[in-house]
């Protein structure tokens, strides 16, 4: 197989595959499939300390074994750090039906803002709960028009 | 003797990882659900940053289970008993502030691997940073109480705070080549951040205390072992167990 055609057999697969912890989006959706190679996939950690790293990587590696890509090899690259604005537009989409508010595109820079829109009414009007949430990756925040509390999608 | 990458490795990875798991232990005592999840999340970004750093020394989880007290190679700071919740953000403050600064220049090393970790870390760390002096308006500008308890708190850490700024003949070489980062030079920067936030926090900057150092060289408080004869059981009682 060349390697384009490789490549895009591959990404198919891992579209296939979860982020543990945010199921509603794809490790391909989230930006974390860097690199596909003829010998390996490039991956990149979101946090450093988050713990569905390795739930991700044996997410990959079982996907890959069950499609034939025995042989590639999971390589795991820090540099570039990754960011949110690898989120692809469709990603950050699946977010927002999910129920968590997606970090803006292009908002990464200036990752403390907290300006953020509700996911389910829509509203401006949204105030920070928590800057630490469930996971590594998420703020609590909660609509002053709705009312409802919500996960926020750090800027990173 | 180790060699100096491997040195210094050892002392970016312990920082983490001392203070990581002192962090941990207020998992299910924090005030509030939101500080609970707060000091975790932190405790878990600083044990990630751990797993890099010694895996560079060598085998992370080896050189986090099976040292000993002598061989950990933290700054005092980060081995301090939480204390009161105080006592926490006022540790937390100063080694936060320090850690951003250092991270910032890291990202500049030679060391491609140093600099990646560091490039992924800082922006992590800039949380922790603000998380801490927040906290230390809103004790300091508080109460009665409150205050009290952050100046009392700021007392026993401040006297920790040099050792951070201290290079010796290890690091020295790892200066000159590019791969390490000048502390001395982030003193005066790191000396604004404190006294703007304590400002903010109407606290007085500390009296001036005879510095306590040691740890770069194995020199620790006996508060390390006991942190070490939690954090080790396991692999000490059952050496090699996994699950
Ligand atoms: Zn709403």
């Amino acid at each position: 197989m060349s390697v384009p055609a490789l490549k895009d057999e591959v990404l198919a697969v891992l579209a296939g595959v979860p982020d543990p912890e945010v199921p509603c989006i794809s490790v391909v959706e989230l930006g974390i499939v860097r690199e596909v190679r003829a010998d390996a996939v490039v991956i990149t950690p979101t946090y450093t300390g988050c713990p569905a790293t390795q739930a991700i990587e044996q997410g990959i590696r079982a996907a890959l074994d069950g499609h034939g890509f025995r042989n590639l090899k999971i390589e795991t690259a820090l540099a570039p750090p990754w960011t949110t604005d690898w989120i692809s537009d469709e990603g950050r989409e699946k977010l927002r039906a999910y129920g968590i508010a997606p970090p803006p595109q292009g908002a990464a820079k200036n990752s403390l803002r907290e300006d953020v829109a509700c996911p389910r009414c829509g509203s401006a009007r949204t105030e920070e709960i928590s800057r630490f949430g469930s996971t590594p990756c998420k703020a609590l925040h909660r609509c002053l028009d709705c009312r409802e509390p919500f996960d926020r999608f750090k800027c990173h | 003797m180790t060699d100096g990458l491997t040195e210094y490795a050892l002392r970016l990875g312990d920082d983490s990882l001392i203070l990581g798991q002192r962090l941990g232990e207020w998992c299910g005592h924090a005030p509030m659900l939101e500080v609970d999840l707060s000091l975790t999340n932190v405790a878990l970004d600083l044990v990630g940053q751990a797993t890099l750093f010694l895996g560079i020394a060598g085998d992370a989880d080896k050189l986090a289970f099976h040292r000993d007290v002598l061989d950990f190679k933290n700054c005092l700071l980060v081995e301090q008993p939480n204390g009161d919740f105080a006592q926490t953000i006022a540790r937390q403050f100063l080694f936060s502030n320090w850690q951003e600064l250092l991270f910032r220049e890291l990202t500049q090393s030679r060391n491609a691997t140093l600099a990646a970790i560091a490039g992924k870390a800082v922006k992590e760390v800039a949380y922790h940073a603000r998380l801490a002096n927040e906290w230390m308006v809103r004790l300091g500008d508080g109460t009665a109480e409150s205050r009290a308890r952050i100046v009392n708190g700021l007392d026993w850490m401040w006297r920790f705070g040099d050792e951070l700024f201290d290079v010796d003949d290890v690091v020295e070489p790892l200066i000159a080549s590019g791969v390490a980062v000048d502390v001395r030079k982030l003193r005066g920067e790191w000396d604004q951040r404190i006294a703007r936030t304590l400002s903010e926090a109407t606290l007085e900057m500390p009296k001036p205390r005879r510095a306590a150092k040691g740890g770069r060289i194995g020199h620790h408080s006996e508060h390390l072992g006991h942190l070490l004869s939690e954090m080790q059981f396991l692999q000490r009682a059952y050496p090699g167990a996994t699950w």
